[in-house]
Protein backbone atom coordinates (compact mmCIF):
# COMPACT_ATOMS: atom_id res chain seq x y z
CA UNK A 1 0.00 0.00 0.00
CA UNK A 2 1.16 3.14 -0.61
CA UNK A 3 0.95 6.13 1.97
CA UNK A 4 -1.78 7.84 0.32
CA UNK A 5 -3.53 4.73 0.49
CA UNK A 6 -2.80 4.09 3.88
CA UNK A 7 -3.80 7.44 4.62
CA UNK A 8 -7.66 6.85 2.90
CA UNK A 9 -8.21 3.43 4.35
CA UNK A 10 -6.31 3.21 7.59
CA UNK A 11 -5.11 6.25 9.11
CA UNK A 12 -9.12 7.77 7.87
CA UNK A 13 -11.01 5.78 9.35
CA UNK A 14 -9.62 5.05 12.29
CA UNK A 15 -9.17 9.41 12.85
CA UNK A 16 -12.74 8.93 12.34
CA UNK A 17 -13.66 6.82 14.86
CA UNK A 18 -11.12 9.02 16.98
CA UNK A 19 -12.88 11.87 16.92
CA UNK A 20 -16.34 10.08 17.80
CA UNK A 21 -14.64 9.45 21.25
CA UNK A 22 -15.77 13.15 22.69
CA UNK A 23 -19.45 12.65 21.94
CA UNK A 24 -19.33 9.02 22.71
CA UNK A 25 -17.94 9.61 26.04
CA UNK A 26 -21.16 12.28 26.90
CA UNK A 27 -23.48 10.01 25.51
CA UNK A 28 -22.11 7.13 27.66
CA UNK A 29 -22.15 9.27 30.81
CA UNK A 30 -25.65 10.55 30.48
CA UNK A 31 -26.61 6.53 30.91
CA UNK A 32 -23.98 5.72 33.25
CA UNK A 33 -22.45 3.53 30.97
CA UNK A 34 -19.11 2.43 31.37
CA UNK A 35 -18.37 4.20 34.76
CA UNK A 36 -18.78 7.60 33.11
CA UNK A 37 -19.59 10.35 35.54
CA UNK A 38 -20.80 14.02 33.87
CA UNK A 39 -21.05 15.10 37.47
CA UNK A 40 -23.64 17.25 39.43
CA UNK A 41 -24.36 19.27 36.47
CA UNK A 42 -24.76 17.01 33.45
CA UNK A 43 -25.82 19.69 31.19
CA UNK A 44 -23.40 21.58 31.75
CA UNK A 45 -20.43 19.59 31.30
CA UNK A 46 -22.07 18.43 27.91
CA UNK A 47 -21.82 21.94 27.12
CA UNK A 48 -18.30 22.26 27.63
CA UNK A 49 -17.10 19.32 26.70
CA UNK A 50 -19.01 20.16 22.81
CA UNK A 51 -17.65 23.58 22.73
CA UNK A 52 -14.37 22.63 23.82
CA UNK A 53 -14.26 20.03 20.80
CA UNK A 54 -15.75 21.99 18.44
CA UNK A 55 -12.78 24.67 19.04
CA UNK A 56 -9.97 22.03 19.38
CA UNK A 57 -11.24 20.46 15.32
CA UNK A 58 -11.07 24.22 14.66
CA UNK A 59 -7.82 24.11 15.61
CA UNK A 60 -6.72 21.30 14.00
CA UNK A 61 -8.16 21.85 11.14
CA UNK A 62 -5.86 24.82 10.93
CA UNK A 63 -3.04 22.78 11.67
CA UNK A 64 -3.32 20.72 8.29
CA UNK A 65 -2.11 23.25 6.20
CA UNK A 66 0.86 24.30 7.67
CA UNK A 67 1.65 20.97 8.70
CA UNK A 68 1.50 20.07 4.73
CA UNK A 69 3.83 22.80 3.85
CA UNK A 70 6.17 22.18 6.24
CA UNK A 71 6.52 18.35 5.92
CA UNK A 72 5.46 18.77 1.96
CA UNK A 73 2.94 15.47 2.80
CA UNK A 74 0.24 16.62 0.39
CA UNK A 75 -1.74 13.67 1.89
CA UNK A 76 -2.73 15.24 4.85
CA UNK A 77 -5.51 16.99 2.86
CA UNK A 78 -6.96 14.16 2.50
CA UNK A 79 -7.97 15.11 6.43
CA UNK A 80 -9.07 18.51 6.81
CA UNK A 81 -12.84 18.31 5.44
CA UNK A 82 -13.19 15.43 7.85
CA UNK A 83 -11.50 17.38 10.95
CA UNK A 84 -13.45 20.51 9.74
CA UNK A 85 -17.01 18.69 9.46
CA UNK A 86 -16.07 17.43 12.75
CA UNK A 87 -15.93 20.82 14.15
CA UNK A 88 -19.60 21.88 12.90
CA UNK A 89 -20.33 18.78 13.88
CA UNK A 90 -19.66 19.20 17.90
CA UNK A 91 -20.57 23.42 17.21
CA UNK A 92 -23.70 21.76 16.23
CA UNK A 93 -24.31 19.47 19.25
CA UNK A 94 -22.74 22.26 21.61
CA UNK A 95 -25.74 24.48 19.89
CA UNK A 96 -28.37 21.72 20.32
CA UNK A 97 -27.47 21.06 23.62
CA UNK A 98 -27.97 24.50 24.29
CA UNK A 99 -31.00 24.69 22.95
CA UNK A 100 -32.99 21.39 24.00
CA UNK A 101 -31.68 20.79 27.46
CA UNK A 102 -30.37 24.09 28.79
CA UNK A 103 -32.91 25.83 27.42
CA UNK A 104 -36.24 23.27 26.84
CA UNK A 105 -36.84 24.80 23.93
CA UNK A 106 -38.15 27.93 25.71
CA UNK A 107 -38.16 30.40 22.64
CA UNK A 108 -38.21 33.46 24.03
CA UNK A 109 -35.71 32.67 26.47
CA UNK A 110 -33.28 32.03 23.76
CA UNK A 111 -34.00 34.51 21.43
CA UNK A 112 -33.22 37.01 24.10
CA UNK A 113 -30.19 34.90 25.20
CA UNK A 114 -28.66 35.46 22.01
CA UNK A 115 -30.11 39.32 21.20
CA UNK A 116 -28.85 40.46 24.68
CA UNK A 117 -25.80 38.60 26.13
CA UNK A 118 -22.80 39.13 23.81
CA UNK A 119 -21.13 35.94 24.36
CA UNK A 120 -23.81 34.35 22.52
CA UNK A 121 -24.57 36.62 19.95
CA UNK A 122 -21.07 36.06 18.43
CA UNK A 123 -20.68 32.30 18.89
CA UNK A 124 -24.79 32.05 17.65
CA UNK A 125 -22.51 33.87 14.49
CA UNK A 126 -20.11 31.48 14.37
CA UNK A 127 -22.17 29.02 14.14
CA UNK A 128 -24.21 30.26 11.50
CA UNK A 129 -21.02 30.92 9.27
CA UNK A 130 -20.12 27.29 9.86
CA UNK A 131 -23.34 26.04 8.14
CA UNK A 132 -22.36 27.22 4.52
CA UNK A 133 -19.17 25.87 5.02
CA UNK A 134 -20.40 22.58 5.77
CA UNK A 135 -22.49 22.75 2.86
CA UNK A 136 -20.29 23.28 0.28
CA UNK A 137 -17.82 20.81 1.71
CA UNK A 138 -18.62 18.15 -0.81
CA UNK A 139 -16.67 17.34 -4.00
CA UNK A 140 -19.81 18.63 -6.30
CA UNK A 141 -19.67 22.07 -4.16
CA UNK A 142 -15.33 22.55 -4.70
CA UNK A 143 -16.22 21.91 -8.55
CA UNK A 144 -19.31 23.93 -9.08
CA UNK A 145 -17.71 26.99 -6.83
CA UNK A 146 -14.48 26.63 -8.29
CA UNK A 147 -11.93 29.67 -7.10
CA UNK A 148 -15.11 31.01 -5.13
CA UNK A 149 -15.00 28.06 -2.85
CA UNK A 150 -11.28 29.05 -1.58
CA UNK A 151 -12.32 32.33 -1.09
CA UNK A 152 -15.54 31.07 1.12
CA UNK A 153 -13.69 28.77 3.46
CA UNK A 154 -11.60 31.55 4.31
CA UNK A 155 -14.27 32.49 6.44
CA UNK A 156 -12.68 29.68 9.16
CA UNK A 157 -10.54 31.93 10.15
CA UNK A 158 -13.41 34.41 11.09
CA UNK A 159 -15.05 31.25 12.86
CA UNK A 160 -12.19 30.25 14.80
CA UNK A 161 -11.91 33.85 16.14
CA UNK A 162 -15.49 34.13 16.87
CA UNK A 163 -15.09 30.88 18.72
CA UNK A 164 -12.66 31.24 20.60
CA UNK A 165 -13.69 34.66 21.97
CA UNK A 166 -17.19 33.64 22.60
CA UNK A 167 -15.04 31.04 25.36
CA UNK A 168 -13.27 33.99 27.17
CA UNK A 169 -16.53 36.58 27.44
CA UNK A 170 -18.20 33.25 28.95
CA UNK A 171 -15.63 32.68 31.93
CA UNK A 172 -16.24 34.75 34.83
CA UNK A 173 -13.06 35.07 35.77
CA UNK A 174 -10.01 32.62 35.33
CA UNK A 175 -8.96 33.45 32.05
CA UNK A 176 -6.13 31.52 31.23
CA UNK A 177 -7.92 28.21 29.27
CA UNK A 178 -9.36 30.72 26.53
CA UNK A 179 -6.03 32.27 26.52
CA UNK A 180 -4.16 29.16 25.90
CA UNK A 181 -6.44 28.79 22.51
CA UNK A 182 -6.12 32.36 21.90
CA UNK A 183 -2.56 31.55 21.32
CA UNK A 184 -2.49 28.70 19.83
CA UNK A 185 -5.11 30.35 17.28
CA UNK A 186 -2.47 33.16 16.93
CA UNK A 187 -0.39 30.66 16.25
CA UNK A 188 -1.82 29.34 13.51
CA UNK A 189 -3.26 32.92 11.76
CA UNK A 190 0.09 34.52 12.70
CA UNK A 191 1.90 31.11 10.53
CA UNK A 192 -0.57 32.19 7.47
CA UNK A 193 -0.18 36.09 7.43
CA UNK A 194 3.84 35.07 7.59
CA UNK A 195 3.58 32.99 4.25
CA UNK A 196 1.37 35.30 2.53
CA UNK A 197 4.10 37.99 3.26
CA UNK A 198 6.89 36.03 1.91
CA UNK A 199 4.74 34.93 -1.43
CA UNK A 200 4.01 38.43 -2.18
CA UNK A 201 7.57 39.71 -1.83
CA UNK A 202 9.22 36.63 -2.91
CA UNK A 203 11.43 37.51 -6.43
CA UNK A 204 9.83 36.18 -9.28
CA UNK A 205 11.51 33.37 -10.58
CA UNK A 206 13.07 34.49 -13.86
CA UNK A 207 14.35 32.46 -17.58
CA UNK A 208 17.63 31.45 -18.18
CA UNK A 209 19.58 34.52 -19.41
CA UNK A 210 19.84 34.38 -23.21
CA UNK A 211 23.14 34.70 -24.13
CA UNK A 212 23.48 38.02 -25.49
CA UNK A 213 27.02 39.16 -25.17
CA UNK A 214 30.43 38.02 -27.40
CA UNK A 215 32.64 37.15 -25.11
CA UNK A 216 35.71 38.77 -25.79
CA UNK A 217 37.82 36.60 -27.90
CA UNK B 1 -28.56 9.22 77.55
CA UNK B 2 -28.12 12.97 77.64
CA UNK B 3 -24.21 13.59 76.63
CA UNK B 4 -22.47 16.86 77.26
CA UNK B 5 -23.11 18.80 74.32
CA UNK B 6 -19.63 20.46 75.07
CA UNK B 7 -17.91 17.79 75.45
CA UNK B 8 -19.24 16.09 71.70
CA UNK B 9 -18.48 19.45 70.43
CA UNK B 10 -14.94 19.65 71.73
CA UNK B 11 -14.60 16.08 70.42
CA UNK B 12 -15.94 16.41 67.27
CA UNK B 13 -13.41 19.77 66.73
CA UNK B 14 -10.64 17.86 67.55
CA UNK B 15 -11.11 15.03 65.75
CA UNK B 16 -11.96 17.22 62.72
CA UNK B 17 -8.28 17.88 62.22
CA UNK B 18 -6.88 14.31 61.80
CA UNK B 19 -9.81 13.51 59.08
CA UNK B 20 -8.24 13.31 55.57
CA UNK B 21 -11.93 13.16 53.74
CA UNK B 22 -11.79 11.43 50.67
CA UNK B 23 -12.27 13.23 47.48
CA UNK B 24 -15.45 11.92 46.91
CA UNK B 25 -17.30 10.62 49.41
CA UNK B 26 -20.62 9.32 49.26
CA UNK B 27 -21.73 10.14 52.97
CA UNK B 28 -19.94 12.39 55.18
CA UNK B 29 -16.56 11.00 56.88
CA UNK B 30 -15.93 13.71 59.39
CA UNK B 31 -16.92 13.73 62.71
CA UNK B 32 -20.55 13.88 63.86
CA UNK B 33 -21.75 16.99 65.13
CA UNK B 34 -24.55 17.67 67.81
CA UNK B 35 -27.20 19.39 66.85
CA UNK B 36 -30.88 20.23 66.78
CA UNK B 37 -33.13 20.56 63.79
CA UNK B 38 -34.40 23.96 63.05
CA UNK B 39 -37.53 22.88 61.24
CA UNK B 40 -39.12 26.88 61.23
CA UNK B 41 -35.96 28.29 58.67
CA UNK B 42 -35.66 24.99 56.93
CA UNK B 43 -37.39 24.33 53.70
CA UNK B 44 -38.87 21.57 52.81
CA UNK B 45 -37.26 20.10 49.98
CA UNK B 46 -35.49 17.19 49.64
CA UNK B 47 -31.67 18.53 50.27
CA UNK B 48 -28.90 17.01 47.12
CA UNK B 49 -26.79 14.64 47.93
CA UNK B 50 -24.09 14.35 49.78
CA UNK B 51 -21.53 13.47 46.73
CA UNK B 52 -23.05 16.71 44.67
CA UNK B 53 -22.98 18.85 47.89
CA UNK B 54 -19.18 18.06 48.39
CA UNK B 55 -17.90 17.57 44.57
CA UNK B 56 -19.62 20.63 42.92
CA UNK B 57 -18.00 23.45 44.61
CA UNK B 58 -17.26 27.21 43.26
CA UNK B 59 -13.55 27.48 45.26
CA UNK B 60 -11.53 29.52 43.40
CA UNK B 61 -8.20 28.76 46.00
CA UNK B 62 -8.05 25.39 44.85
CA UNK B 63 -8.77 26.11 41.43
CA UNK B 64 -11.68 27.24 39.21
CA UNK B 65 -13.11 23.99 37.65
CA UNK B 66 -16.36 22.53 39.88
CA UNK B 67 -14.21 19.16 41.03
CA UNK B 68 -11.38 21.08 41.48
CA UNK B 69 -12.37 21.68 45.28
CA UNK B 70 -12.91 18.38 46.25
CA UNK B 71 -9.90 17.12 44.17
CA UNK B 72 -7.16 19.72 45.64
CA UNK B 73 -8.55 20.48 49.19
CA UNK B 74 -6.81 18.08 50.85
CA UNK B 75 -3.84 19.91 51.75
CA UNK B 76 -5.86 23.04 54.13
CA UNK B 77 -4.98 22.82 57.47
CA UNK B 78 -8.12 23.16 59.35
CA UNK B 79 -6.55 22.68 63.09
CA UNK B 80 -5.16 24.75 64.52
CA UNK B 81 -7.31 27.67 63.45
CA UNK B 82 -7.93 31.23 64.24
CA UNK B 83 -10.11 33.90 64.05
CA UNK B 84 -9.38 37.56 64.10
CA UNK B 85 -12.13 40.08 65.95
CA UNK B 86 -11.02 43.60 64.90
CA UNK B 87 -12.35 46.89 64.04
CA UNK B 88 -15.59 49.09 65.89
CA UNK B 89 -16.13 46.99 69.00
CA UNK B 90 -15.34 46.21 72.54
CA UNK B 91 -14.36 43.16 72.63
CA UNK B 92 -11.39 42.39 70.00
CA UNK B 93 -8.70 39.73 69.50
CA UNK B 94 -7.51 36.71 68.08
CA UNK B 95 -9.55 33.98 69.40
CA UNK B 96 -8.93 29.73 68.57
CA UNK B 97 -11.70 28.01 66.50
CA UNK B 98 -13.02 26.85 69.92
CA UNK B 99 -12.92 29.68 71.62
CA UNK B 100 -15.31 31.21 68.64
CA UNK B 101 -17.72 27.94 68.53
CA UNK B 102 -17.61 27.17 72.58
CA UNK B 103 -20.69 29.00 73.83
CA UNK B 104 -22.92 28.76 70.67
CA UNK B 105 -25.78 25.83 70.01
CA UNK B 106 -25.43 24.27 67.56
CA UNK B 107 -28.73 24.01 64.66
CA UNK B 108 -29.06 22.01 61.25
CA UNK B 109 -30.92 24.58 58.84
CA UNK B 110 -31.96 23.16 55.11
CA UNK B 111 -31.45 26.39 53.01
CA UNK B 112 -31.53 27.01 49.52
CA UNK B 113 -28.32 28.04 47.79
CA UNK B 114 -28.64 29.69 44.75
CA UNK B 115 -25.22 30.45 42.90
CA UNK B 116 -25.05 33.41 40.60
CA UNK B 117 -24.06 30.90 37.67
CA UNK B 118 -28.05 30.32 37.70
CA UNK B 119 -27.76 26.46 39.40
CA UNK B 120 -29.22 26.02 42.84
CA UNK B 121 -28.93 23.42 45.41
CA UNK B 122 -30.84 22.46 48.77
CA UNK B 123 -28.11 21.99 51.42
CA UNK B 124 -28.72 20.68 55.32
CA UNK B 125 -26.26 23.16 56.82
CA UNK B 126 -25.40 22.80 60.36
CA UNK B 127 -24.22 25.68 62.46
CA UNK B 128 -25.26 28.80 64.92
CA UNK B 129 -26.87 32.15 64.08
CA UNK B 130 -23.83 35.07 63.30
CA UNK B 131 -26.27 37.57 65.16
CA UNK B 132 -25.14 35.82 68.70
CA UNK B 133 -21.80 35.85 67.77
CA UNK B 134 -21.53 39.22 67.01
CA UNK B 135 -23.57 40.68 70.11
CA UNK B 136 -20.67 38.60 72.02
CA UNK B 137 -17.99 41.34 70.70
CA UNK B 138 -19.89 44.40 71.68
CA UNK B 139 -19.61 46.28 67.97
CA UNK B 140 -20.31 49.87 68.92
CA UNK B 141 -22.74 52.48 67.11
CA UNK B 142 -19.65 52.99 64.41
CA UNK B 143 -20.22 49.34 63.48
CA UNK B 144 -22.41 49.58 60.42
CA UNK B 145 -20.92 46.90 58.54
CA UNK B 146 -19.41 43.69 59.01
CA UNK B 147 -16.59 42.67 57.32
CA UNK B 148 -15.11 39.03 56.51
CA UNK B 149 -11.51 37.44 55.49
CA UNK B 150 -10.63 34.42 54.25
CA UNK B 151 -7.24 32.76 54.84
CA UNK B 152 -4.35 33.51 52.39
CA UNK B 153 -1.86 31.39 51.96
CA UNK B 154 -0.81 29.54 48.72
CA UNK B 155 1.13 26.72 49.95
CA UNK B 156 -2.12 25.93 51.59
CA UNK B 157 -4.20 27.04 48.64
CA UNK B 158 -2.81 26.55 45.43
CA UNK B 159 -5.23 27.92 43.65
CA UNK B 160 -4.12 31.43 45.05
CA UNK B 161 -0.90 31.34 43.52
CA UNK B 162 -2.87 32.76 40.08
CA UNK B 163 -4.59 35.92 40.61
CA UNK B 164 -8.50 34.57 39.18
CA UNK B 165 -9.52 37.04 41.84
CA UNK B 166 -7.71 39.70 44.29
CA UNK B 167 -6.64 36.90 47.12
CA UNK B 168 -7.54 36.84 50.37
CA UNK B 169 -11.09 36.44 49.70
CA UNK B 170 -13.00 39.07 51.22
CA UNK B 171 -16.98 39.89 51.91
CA UNK B 172 -18.92 41.83 53.77
CA UNK B 173 -22.82 42.26 55.30
CA UNK B 174 -24.92 45.28 55.93
CA UNK B 175 -25.57 44.99 60.20
CA UNK B 176 -28.83 44.56 59.53
CA UNK B 177 -27.99 41.70 56.97
CA UNK B 178 -25.67 40.53 59.90
CA UNK B 179 -27.72 40.17 62.64
CA UNK B 180 -30.63 38.90 60.55
CA UNK B 181 -32.04 34.95 62.10
CA UNK B 182 -31.26 33.67 58.58
CA UNK B 183 -27.42 34.24 58.45
CA UNK B 184 -25.94 31.32 59.65
CA UNK B 185 -22.09 30.58 60.88
CA UNK B 186 -21.65 27.40 59.29
CA UNK B 187 -19.25 24.19 60.47
CA UNK B 188 -21.39 21.35 59.39
CA UNK B 189 -22.93 19.71 56.85
CA UNK B 190 -25.09 17.05 56.78
CA UNK B 191 -24.69 16.28 60.89
CA UNK B 192 -21.02 16.10 60.46
CA UNK B 193 -18.31 18.04 60.44
CA UNK B 194 -18.09 20.79 57.19
CA UNK B 195 -15.68 19.80 54.81
CA UNK B 196 -12.35 21.70 52.98
CA UNK B 197 -14.33 21.83 49.94
CA UNK B 198 -17.05 23.72 51.60
CA UNK B 199 -14.96 25.97 53.35
CA UNK B 200 -13.99 24.40 56.19
CA UNK B 201 -14.07 25.02 59.35
CA UNK B 202 -16.13 28.67 59.36
CA UNK B 203 -18.39 29.34 56.67
CA UNK B 204 -21.35 32.13 56.16
CA UNK B 205 -24.16 31.30 54.49
CA UNK B 206 -27.06 33.76 53.44
CA UNK B 207 -29.52 32.03 51.42
CA UNK B 208 -31.42 34.85 49.96
CA UNK B 209 -27.86 36.11 48.57
CA UNK B 210 -26.17 34.75 45.58
CA UNK B 211 -23.25 31.72 47.13
CA UNK B 212 -20.72 34.35 46.26
CA UNK B 213 -21.08 36.11 49.63
CA UNK B 214 -21.33 32.82 51.28
CA UNK B 215 -17.09 33.55 52.40
CA UNK B 216 -15.64 30.18 53.05
CA UNK B 217 -12.92 29.10 55.76
CA UNK B 218 -13.00 32.93 57.83
CA UNK B 219 -9.99 34.62 59.63
CA UNK B 220 -11.01 37.52 60.24
CA UNK B 221 -14.51 39.50 61.11
CA UNK B 222 -14.07 42.94 61.40
CA UNK B 223 -16.31 45.79 62.27
CA UNK B 224 -16.71 48.89 60.29
CA UNK B 225 -18.08 52.26 59.59
CA UNK B 226 -17.86 51.88 55.49
CA UNK B 227 -19.27 49.71 53.27
CA UNK B 228 -16.24 47.00 53.08
CA UNK B 229 -15.04 45.75 49.73
CA UNK B 230 -16.18 42.62 47.98
CA UNK B 231 -14.21 40.15 45.97
CA UNK B 232 -16.32 39.67 43.25
CA UNK B 233 -16.89 43.44 43.09
CA UNK B 234 -13.54 43.82 42.82
CA UNK B 235 -13.24 41.58 40.11
CA UNK B 236 -16.38 42.90 37.78
CA UNK B 237 -18.16 45.25 39.65
CA UNK B 238 -20.94 45.84 36.51
CA UNK B 239 -21.67 42.32 37.37
CA UNK B 240 -21.05 41.22 40.82
CA UNK B 241 -22.81 43.92 43.46
CA UNK B 242 -22.18 44.50 47.43
CA UNK B 243 -26.04 43.36 48.27
CA UNK B 244 -25.95 40.68 45.54
CA UNK B 245 -29.57 39.57 46.09
CA UNK B 246 -31.68 36.81 44.37
CA UNK B 247 -33.54 38.60 42.25
CA UNK B 248 -34.93 37.40 38.95
CA UNK B 249 -35.71 40.90 37.52
CA UNK B 250 -32.01 42.11 37.35
CA UNK B 251 -29.83 39.68 34.69
CA UNK B 252 -26.35 39.22 35.28
CA UNK B 253 -25.00 41.64 31.64
CA UNK B 254 -23.70 37.81 30.66
CA UNK B 255 -26.99 35.80 31.03
CA UNK B 256 -30.09 35.80 32.56
CA UNK B 257 -30.94 35.46 36.63
CA UNK B 258 -34.72 34.34 35.47
CA UNK B 259 -33.84 30.59 35.98
CA UNK B 260 -31.87 28.42 37.36
CA UNK B 261 -30.93 24.92 36.88
CA UNK B 262 -31.41 22.93 40.29
CA UNK B 263 -28.74 20.42 40.58
CA UNK B 264 -29.59 16.75 41.07
CA UNK B 265 -32.75 17.29 38.42
CA UNK B 266 -33.49 14.67 35.72
CA UNK B 267 -31.61 15.59 32.34
CA UNK B 268 -34.51 16.51 30.20
CA UNK B 269 -36.41 18.36 33.02
CA UNK B 270 -36.46 22.49 32.15
CA UNK B 271 -34.93 24.98 34.47
CA UNK B 272 -36.98 25.63 37.53
CA UNK B 273 -38.11 29.94 37.70
CA UNK B 274 -35.75 31.56 40.47
CA UNK B 275 -37.54 32.93 43.11
CA UNK B 276 -37.18 36.25 44.25
CA UNK B 277 -34.30 36.61 47.20
CA UNK B 278 -34.60 32.67 46.33
CA UNK B 279 -37.86 31.99 48.38
CA UNK B 280 -37.06 34.21 51.02
CA UNK B 281 -38.61 37.59 50.37
CA UNK B 282 -41.47 37.15 53.64
CA UNK B 283 -38.40 36.83 56.20
CA UNK B 284 -35.81 39.35 54.67
CA UNK B 285 -37.90 42.03 52.00
CA UNK B 286 -38.30 44.37 54.81
CA UNK B 287 -34.35 44.88 54.76
CA UNK B 288 -34.42 46.54 51.24
CA UNK B 289 -38.12 48.12 51.39
CA UNK B 290 -37.78 51.39 49.20
CA UNK B 291 -34.70 50.43 47.85
CA UNK B 292 -33.65 50.36 43.84
CA UNK B 293 -32.51 46.67 44.05
CA UNK B 294 -31.94 47.44 39.95
CA UNK B 295 -29.52 49.66 41.39
CA UNK B 296 -27.96 48.20 44.29
CA UNK B 297 -27.46 45.04 42.45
Amino acid sequence: MTFEQQIRWIYKPLLFVACLLPLGRMVAGAFGFAGVSLGANPIDEIQDTFGKWTLNFLLITLCVTPLRQLTGVNALLRLRRMLGLFAFTYAALHFSNYLFLDQSLDLSAIVEDIAKRPYITIGFTGFLLLIPLAVTSTNRMMRKLGRRWQKLHRLVYVVAILGVWHFYWQVKADVREPLLYAAGLTLLLGYRIWRQRRRSTAVPRVAPAQPSQSLPG
Amino acid sequence: MYLNRRQILAAGLATGATFALPAVAASPAGAQLKFTRNNILSVRESPNSYEDITTYNNYYEFGSGKPDPAANAHSLRTRPWSVTVAGEAEITGKFTLEDILKPHALEERVYRLRCVEAWSMVIPWVGFPLRDLIRRFKPTSKAKYVAFKTLFDPKQMPGQRYAALDWPYVEGLRMDEAMHPLTLMVVGLYGHILPNQNGAPLRLVMPWKYGFKGIKSIVEIRFTERQPPTAWNLAAPNEYGFYANVNPEVDHPRWSQARERRIGSALFDARQPTLMFNGYAAEVASLYRGMDLRKYY
